[in-house]
């Protein structure tokens, strides 16, 4: 059992390294060289069978060149010396030497060539290293290990698992193994641990009970079907949860791409068909701070969504002193103007910038998911947008009713004449008015990069969503675009998996223009003083 | 003197015709030497095609470019006459009209999407032009005008499948495209040949459709994991078109979709689309295609450092449509030079069964079905935005133009030699469809 003693090798992994590396023989540096070459092949055949020759000899590198492997990290000079690849330096690598650890500085890309991999052999690699890692002294990587080798688990690896457990401090280490031991037991027959498995989501305990289902062991089989049985009820549950999120999520995209035409269109009135671009260049001020904090994606994104809502606040303003203003009154004529606009954006960003999209990073700690259970992760990034969404709404809803702004932009919409003759300056309301929602939209594009392309077309993809869900929820109300946009997103999220994406879209559009039939202010309609217009 | 006697004794309108041709016939003969041979491109350099298509129209010019500097095509330099039809489908024929009548163009390379080819096509048969072709498509057509340097289904789709399949184990296959003619028809292609060859059962395969540009991926790629984890080894198979695979691969790194777990092959992304893309979460995704840059190669690293220098660009990236025109121009050099003039009908005989080399270090041969031979490379996405080969046929594919795995084209073939010239021979029935074949074909294909 080669494996069984290279694993209780590896127990004394931590002490042997610091005894062996310093006092490298050359003789050890042979057989270690020789693995490396075992490698070096073409076919990815041999490769398996170096990776596995490397596996169970007891070379204490062998963690370092598998890790290093699976990352293309481990390369080959042209002398046919190997290295490992520990960072940049401009066009060079930086290098180390794979035998002896020993720093060996730049080197240019084109005198290296990496050991390439394929899918098979990474699903290789990753086993065998969390083989090793169970061992780890590191927390993390013996968690990570756990979770690795849930239905992973062979004879050899089923023999020590007990033993290893029973020492095993981590909470969380020990019900993944056991999870797995469990899986590996149904697997091989075992009645007693079908219990185990009951309730639990994972696929791959799900998997082995199906097949112990379909076992001659009518015992074995019948349990299984209950075990299932009691899975498939958590599991509806948990797939509501995860269709309800992803309803929210979209939602709370298409609020926050409405949220500002709510100002611009539903407060102050008027018909702005830039407001995609608006969003769009928020998008590209995310992209140009990137830009300008290279190697720091979480904090140029921090720092886009100020940046973000003065570029398009500005442009707004722009846009309003230098085309709306003039046409107070005038919907039609409004509606055609900031159409042209839109596209003599579209066309600046591409000639200014280029056709081709743009790429923006997503920084570390938005990428990923939580996993609430086995069966249910909620991803990272929507979960941020989805509190950003909230937060901007917050905010909208504070400076219309609280602030002195807020309260001249009310008076004014409401009646203008009366407001200017109490002494407010009307244009200078009306200015900033379009400034904000401009502004807003320029957030929604801040958030958008993180969840589209940012290209020349992002706008056009969210004005007609935009104005649909201002008309939906009631044109003029904050909370109606809140509860239209959410709503929405839900909805489409419900009848995304029987109907198809395509006719998907298509029923939310036919159910809203049937609504707005019946109700045509929309969900909630403005009532009293203001409704007057 | 003889001549004009005889012009004097016949009627005017003779001795007028007679005036004019032999004018015509001098100022042709004079011209020829200096005249230079234009070179039609029609792809888009603006709209929403704009972004894969303005690349190609730089390769022509570049080939034009190189083909002057070693002397122009038969004597005369050549022309690039290059016209803007804005992703706009209409707008194709209607430029494609212009090339050919207006500007007499000898030879077109164009187009992208087969929507827009499929918009062309009546134009170049009426006005009997040349049109090279680059991209891969769905193949159920072959026509007289039309020469196909892209792959068809044989040479990428059906290939792929085949090594998930053998080398991968994989055993359920989601079939995931964008909603128009290409996806449509090759997912029909496989999802037959996946249930005709490989036996893979009804259940085993789902198809989805979204719309272009889609952007919301969360419910397809939550039902996609919950698809692969039911015990045996799953592949998405994608179609998915342009942009909308920026987020689709955004959300398959997010929702931890691996590709240890369920490798996505893709047919349409190349290294242009992943310029756009941080590619450290989708390395060990696949894509298949007859071309990549990483290939190591003298001739590929010439193409690829000619390009850049003609770019001014050192980061600017090659792809297979790119590959093809390379392909499609050097043949169409060669027609020309053995037909000795560039007279369509002339070329056109003249291509068949000519050889140049292609930029993976093998050769393409025009086939007598206008489509060429390619080998199939199958890459695994690398963290720089690379591919690397993992896989490639051993020698290379001939092109087929009617698919074996469907009914109504099964007994097709196209053939443009005499004695049988045509695009849609049934070799059952022994006739020529014509464009009625065509017609049939697309019907039993339910278009």
């Amino acid at each position: 059992m080669p494996l069984l003693l290279m694993l209780l090798l590896l127990l004394w992994l931590p002490l042997a390294q610091a005894e062996d590396l310093p006092s490298a023989t050359a003789e050890s540096d042979d057989t270690g060289l020789y693995l490396l070459q075992t490698l070096d092949v073409a076919s990815f055949q041999d490769k398996a069978e170096a990776i596995r020759l490397i596996v169970t000899s007891d070379d204490p590198r062998a963690r370092n060149w598998l890790s290093a492997l699976l990352e293309g990290n481990l390369q080959r000079e042209r002398s046919g010396r190997f290295v490992l690849v520990e960072g940049t330096s401009g066009r060079d690598l930086l290098v180390s030497d794979a035998l002896s650890g020993e720093a060996l500085g730049a080197i240019n890309r084109r005198d290296l060539s990496r050991i390439s991999i394929n899918n098979p052999l990474r699903n290789q690699l990753r086993s065998a290293l969390a083989l090793i890692d169970l061992y780890s002294s590191d927390l993390n990587l013996r968690r990570a290990s756990a979770e690795r080798l849930i239905g992973e688990v062979d004879a050899t690896l089923a023999a020590v698992l007990p033993d290893f457990l029973d020492e095993e401090t981590d909470r969380r280490v020990h019900q993944r193994l056991s999870l797995a031991l469990a899986i590996y037991r149904v697997e091989q027959g075992e009645l007693a641990a079908v219990e185990q498995l009951s309730g639990s989501l994972h696929s791959r305990a799900r998997v082995a009970l199906t097949r112990a289902q379909s076992s001659d062991d009518a015992q074995l089989s019948e349990a299984a079907r209950q075990a299932l049985l009691g899975i498939e009820q958590k599991l509806k549950l948990n797939r509501a949860a995860e269709t309800l999120y992803f309803g929210l999520s979209m939602g709370s995209v298409l609020v926050l791409a409405a949220i500002g035409l709510a100002i611009t269109f539903g407060v102050m009135g008027v018909i702005n068909m830039a407001h995609g671009e608006l969003i769009m260049l928020g998008a590209y001020t995310t992209w140009a701070m990137q830009q300008l904090l290279p190697g720091q994606p979480g904090l140029a994104l921090l720092l886009s969504i100020p940046a973000g809502f003065m570029v398009a606040g500005l442009t707004g303003i722009a846009i309003e002193r230098g085309v709306i203003q003039f046409l107070k009154g005038r919907p039609l004529e409004t509606l055609l103007a900031t159409f042209g606009i839109s596209l003599i954006l579209q066309q600046l960003v591409r000639t200014v910038i280029s056709p081709l999209n743009r790429t923006v990073v997503t920084p570390e700690w938005m990428s990923g998911s939580i996993a609430i259970n086995d069966a249910l992760s909620l991803t990272l990034n929507r979960l941020y947008i989805m509190a950003f969404a909230l937060l901007v709404f917050a905010a909208l809803i504070y400076i219309l009713r609280r602030t002195r702004l807020g309260l001249e932009v009310r008076a004014v919409t409401q009646n203008r004449n009366m407001a200017r003759s109490m002494g407010i300056r009307a244009t200078r309301v009306d200015m900033l008015t379009f400034g904000l929602g401009s502004g807003v939209a320029g957030l929604a594009g801040v958030a958008l990069s993180q969840l589209t392309n940012v290209g020349p077309n992002l706008g056009q993809a969210y004005i007609i969503d935009s104005f649909m869900v201002v008309v939906f929820g009631g044109v003029g109300n904050l909370w109606g675009t809140l509860v239209a946009g959410m709503s929405l997103g839900v909805i489409n999220q419900i009848l995304e998996p029987w109907a198809g994406a395509v006719l998907a879209k298509i029923l939310v559009l036919v159910f809203i223009i049937l609504f707005i039939q019946k109700r045509p202010r929309g969900l909630f309609p403005q009532k009293g003083r203001a409704a007057g217009d | 003197m003889q001549i004009l006697k005889k012009i004097k004794s016949g009627s005017k309108s003779f001795a007028l015709a007679a005036g004019v041709g032999v004018l015509l016939g001098m100022t042709s003969l004079s011209a020829t030497a200096q005249q230079p041979i234009k070179v039609g491109v029609l792809h888009s350099l603006s709209g929403t095609m704009a972004i894969s298509e303005s690349v190609l129209k730089d390769t022509i010019e570049m080939l034009v470019a190189e083909q002057n500097a070693k002397g122009g095509l038969l004597g005369r330099p050549l022309e690039a006459v290059v016209v803007d039809p804005a992703s706009n489908w209409p707008l194709f024929a209607e430029r494609a009209r212009e090339l050919l009548a207006q500007h007499r163009v000898d030879v077109v390379f164009g187009n992208w999407t087969s929507v827009s080819r499929k918009a062309v096509l009546p134009v170049f048969e009426e006005l009997n032009g040349l049109l090279f072709y680059p991209v891969q498509y769905e193949g159920e057509e072959s026509s007289k005008n039309v020469f196909y340097t892209g792959a068809a289904p044989n040479q990428q789709a059906i290939p792929a499948v085949d090594y998930l399949k053998n080398e991968l184990g994989v055993e359920r296959w989601v079939l995931a495209g964008t909603d128009y003619v290409y996806p449509r028809t090759t997912n029909r292609i496989l999802e037959a040949y996946l249930k005709d060859v490989h036996g893979v059962a009804a259940s085993d395969i789902m198809i989805n459709y979204t719309p272009f540009g889609h952007s919301d991926w969360q419910n397809i790629v939550a039902e996609i994991r919950r698809f692969g984890s039911q015990g045996k080894k799953t592949a998405v198979v994608s179609t998915i078109n342009g942009d909308a695979n920026v987020p689709f691969y955004r959300e398959l790194g997010n929702q931890g979709i691996d590709a240890g777990d369920i490798p996505v092959i893709a047919f349409s992304v190349g290294e242009q689309e992943l310029s756009g893309l941080d590619t450290a979460p989708l390395v060990g995704h696949l894509a298949a295609w007859n071309y990549f840059m990483s290939v190591d190669n003298d001739a590929n690293h010439a193409f690829i450092d000619a390009w850049q220098a003609f770019k001014g660009d050192a980061n600017a990236v090659t792809n297979d449509p790119m590959e093809a025109h390379f392909i499609g121009f050097n043949l169409w050099v060669k027609a020309v030079e053995k037909a000795g003039t560039t007279n369509v009908d002339a070329v056109r005989t003249a291509i068949h069964g000519l050889q140049v080399p292609n930029l993976t270090g093998g050769v393409a041969e025009m086939l007598p079905n206008h489509h060429i031979t390619k080998p199939v490379l199958i890459g695994e996405i690398q963290a720089d935005g690379q591919f690397e080969v993992v896989w490639q046929t051993p020698s290379t594919v001939p092109g087929d133009a009617w698919s074996d795995y469907l009914p109504g084209s099964r007994d097709l073939i196209s053939d443009w030699r005499a004695p049988v010239n045509c695009g849609n021979f049934n070799t059952k029935t022994k006739r020529c469809g014509g464009s009625n074949a065509a017609a049939e074909a697309r019907a039993a294909l339910g278009q």
